[in-house]
């Protein structure tokens, strides 16, 4: 069973440790850890938060042809089961920096209120961005989760830079960060492997492979793929099948408990494909629609639900929960106020201590113990 | 003790006082650093808290700002100031915009050894800290003292914001001073280093040492010097009140002239003290070209002693 309370923030000696010289070697390693088990409640769970997903997602594409959404409205229709199955793995102290485009499963996961979340799509006052944002640009410090900046992957450095936090204090948390395709092609996607990989550093770098950043394909993006580049920065690469969120959820656990462990990052590469343009303004003209075709076939949350269907889970009970929450947040985050215009410029700087990142759900039955949610 | 003694002696201070700061950079560690300012750091408090990077500036950046909104305190260094464009993007982006995003704070501190004047060159030789002036979310500090580089590092290191900290590589080992020991921070407002009656010269960083030399032409009393220590924030009610008293103003920058700090003082003069004037608001900067190598070259571009007492000579007889 997986101990969850961090360690003692408390700095390592003076004389600190170097991450992996020859006179410091790695911590000796503990047993292999067992298999993750998913009960039946964690089953319905993955399911649930995919479909919330979705469910929410349609919606807002709605709402911004409605007009109602100001700027512009991105989903991840059909990449469901990469960013539910990953943050369903991490425990409660470990951070998402961060969720992008197409994984507001990540942020369902950990707990963020949707309400909250709708009313930042729409501009409304918010907890989440207070309206300073918009679209995918959010994260939910209270949560451990950090909003994503546009300058692909910049945030996947500072991703590293947390997991070297937690490594320096002993800590026992990892960093889980993600990335598409094209990210990988900046010098900064390049820097961050090699830091991590080099120093070690307990974070776990998923790539969202979707086979098009925007609408370039894989083939004009890269020469070598993201996980066998892997290898070349002193980490494993390992390939999932990205509609599948129980292969996601295994492989980020295995990452986890390889990072906690000190045997460093791990590069996951979900293979998936964006079953639509990049945004609500793109009509993916670009894109074979038989692709499209042979893709919808393994759609990650039909497959799911037949199979949850078939072990005797009460897939229509679970959808009308959802609609019905979807509906109650649209509602009040229609009703909320626009951000008072006078906030705007209110802090840029920090004139004291800021907000410290807390504890996000875990709601894997795992975390808990192995009696849990059966 | 040296500038740049006052500069390791404020990192070993803030390390020694609080576990939370370490530094990070390239070659920052056994060897002490390409101007050995972290010289004797890795012997006192090892590996994990002076850490050597690889050629990374993004790297360096991003992770620093990883590591402070994760509760610890970096301070890194960029090996010469000019090499931070290629870590700008973490800076500009990620680390200005932090709080005012998600209301972290990001206690970070980035030395940038800043500066010509000893035939550097066009990549070694950059004043840029107008970009980041320009950038919310950053301070930006220039200490031309050794008093001043410890006690403006220890309180950028306290500071709970990303820190700029341009360090003029030409004071390292020129400049020497009283620096007073252990714990000192040095508030980030302007301060008169010369007081004068007829003329204020606005300058700071290594600049602050050719305003003072220029003022050596004229009768004590006539020429005062106000050393900024801190563009951003700006200190301009110093600046007001130092130019309100003299009725004209000089502004010297090492940087290249466009947009520069001293453009910003300018206008704020400008803007606010016009009916204070008794002449032009003047400006010496350096040409909007890179800094050459060869010796000769390079001193006809930066700002001399001898063409910023010029300037004083004109404005004061205007």
């Amino acid at each position: 069973m997986l101990t969850e309370e961090p360690r003692s923030t408390a700095s390592s000696s003076p004389r600190g440790r170097a991450p992996h010289s020859p006179e410091h070697p790695p911590p000796p390693r503990p047993a292999p850890p067992a298999p993750p088990r998913l009960t039946a409640a964690d089953r319905a769970a993955l399911l649930r938060f995919m479909v919330e997903m979705r469910t929410f997602e349609e919606r807002g594409v709605a709402l911004y042809k409605q007009g109602r959404t100001p700027g512009s409205f991105y989903d991840g229709h059909g990449q469901e089961a990469i960013s539910v199955g990953a943050a369903f793995a991490l425990g409660p102290d470990d951070v998402i920096c961060s969720p992008l485009i197409r994984d507001l499963g990540a942020h369902l996961v950990r707990g963020t209120d949707l309400a909250q979340i709708i009313r930042h799509h729409l501009g409304r006052d918010n907890a989440l961005s207070r309206g300073r944002e918009g679209n995918v640009h959010f994260g939910d410090v209270d949560r451990g989760v950090i909003g994503m900046v546009s300058m692909l992957p910049d945030m996947m450095v500072v991703a590293v830079g947390l997991a070297m936090a937690f490594r320096m204090r002993r800590e026992r948390r990892v960093a889980l960060t993600f990335f598409g395709d094209g990210a990988t092609s900046p010098g900064a996607w390049h820097e961050a492997m090699n830091v991590a990989g080099l120093r070690r550093e307990p974070v776990i770098l998923l790539c969202e492979n979707n086979g098009l950043a925007y609408s370039t394909p894989t083939e004009r993006q890269f020469a070598v793929g993201p996980a066998e580049r892997a290898k070349a920065y002193g980490m494993p690469g390992v390939v999932v099948d990205g509609n599948d969120v129980e292969a996601v959820f295994a492989a980020t656990h295995a990452a986890r408990e390889r990072a906690l462990a000190g045997d460093g990052p791990t590069l996951i590469e979900a293979r998936t494909m964006r079953m639509h343009g990049h945004g609500s303004h793109d009509d993916a003209r670009y894109v074979d629609p038989a692709v499209f075709a042979a893709w919808r076939e393994r759609d990650p949350i039909a497959t799911y639900e037949a199979r949850l269907r078939a072990e005797g889970t009460d897939v229509d009970a679970l959808r009308a929960g959802v609609l019905e929450r979807l509906e109650a947040a649209v509602q009040a985050a229609l009703a909320a106020p626009l951000p008072d215009p006078a906030t705007a410029t209110d802090g840029v700087f920090a004139d004291g201590p800021g907000r410290t990142l807390g504890r996000g759900d875990a709601p894997w039955s795992g975390h808990a113990g192995p009696e849990a949610g059966r | 003790m040296t500038y740049l003694q006052a500069i390791t002696d404020g990192l070993r201070e803030a390390m020694r006082a609080d576990e939370r700061v370490f530094v990070l950079g390239e070659d920052v560690g056994a060897f002490g650093g390409a101007f050995k300012a972290t010289e004797g750091l890795y012997d006192e408090f090892g590996a994990d808290r002076v850490q050597d990077f690889p050629i990374a500036e993004s790297a360096i950046v991003g992770t620093a700002v990883g590591a402070a909104i994760a509760g610890l305190r970096p301070v890194a260094e960029v090996q010469f100031a000019d090499f931070v464009a290629c870590g700008f993007d973490q800076l500009v982006n990620v680390a200005g915009k932090m709080h005012w995003r998600t209301g972290l704070a990001v206690p970070m501190v980035l030395r940038l050894p800043s500066g010509g004047g000893f035939a550097g060159g066009p990549y070694h030789s950059q004043n840029p800290e107008a970009w980041f002036m320009h950038a919310p979310g950053l301070k930006v500090l220039a200490p031309s003292t050794p008093e001043d580089a410890k006690g403006m590092l220890m309180a950028a290191i306290a500071d709970e914001n990303p820190v700029c900290f341009l360090e003029h590589k030409h004071l390292y080992r020129r400049v020497k001073g009283a620096v007073p020991l252990g714990d000192h921070r040095t508030p980030f407002t302007a301060r008169v280093a010369r007081e004068g009656a007829e003329l204020t010269i606005v300058a700071y960083g290594a600049m602050v040492h050719a305003a003072l030399q220029a003022a050596d032409a004229f009768e004590p009393g006539r020429v005062e010097v106000l050393d900024l220590r801190a563009l951003v924030p700006l200190d301009e009610e110093a600046i007001l009140a130092s130019v309100r008293r003299t009725s004209k103003v000089l502004i010297v920058d090492e940087a290249n002239e466009t947009c520069a700090a001293g453009a910003q003082v300018a206008a704020l003069v400008a803007d606010r003290a016009f009916s204070d004037l008794d002449g032009p608001v003047r400006r010496v900067a350096t040409p909007d070209a890179p800094v050459p190598f060869s010796p000769g070259l390079e001193q006809a571009v930066l700002p001399t002693p001898d063409r910023i007492a010029e300037a004083a000579r004109e404005l004061l007889a205007y």
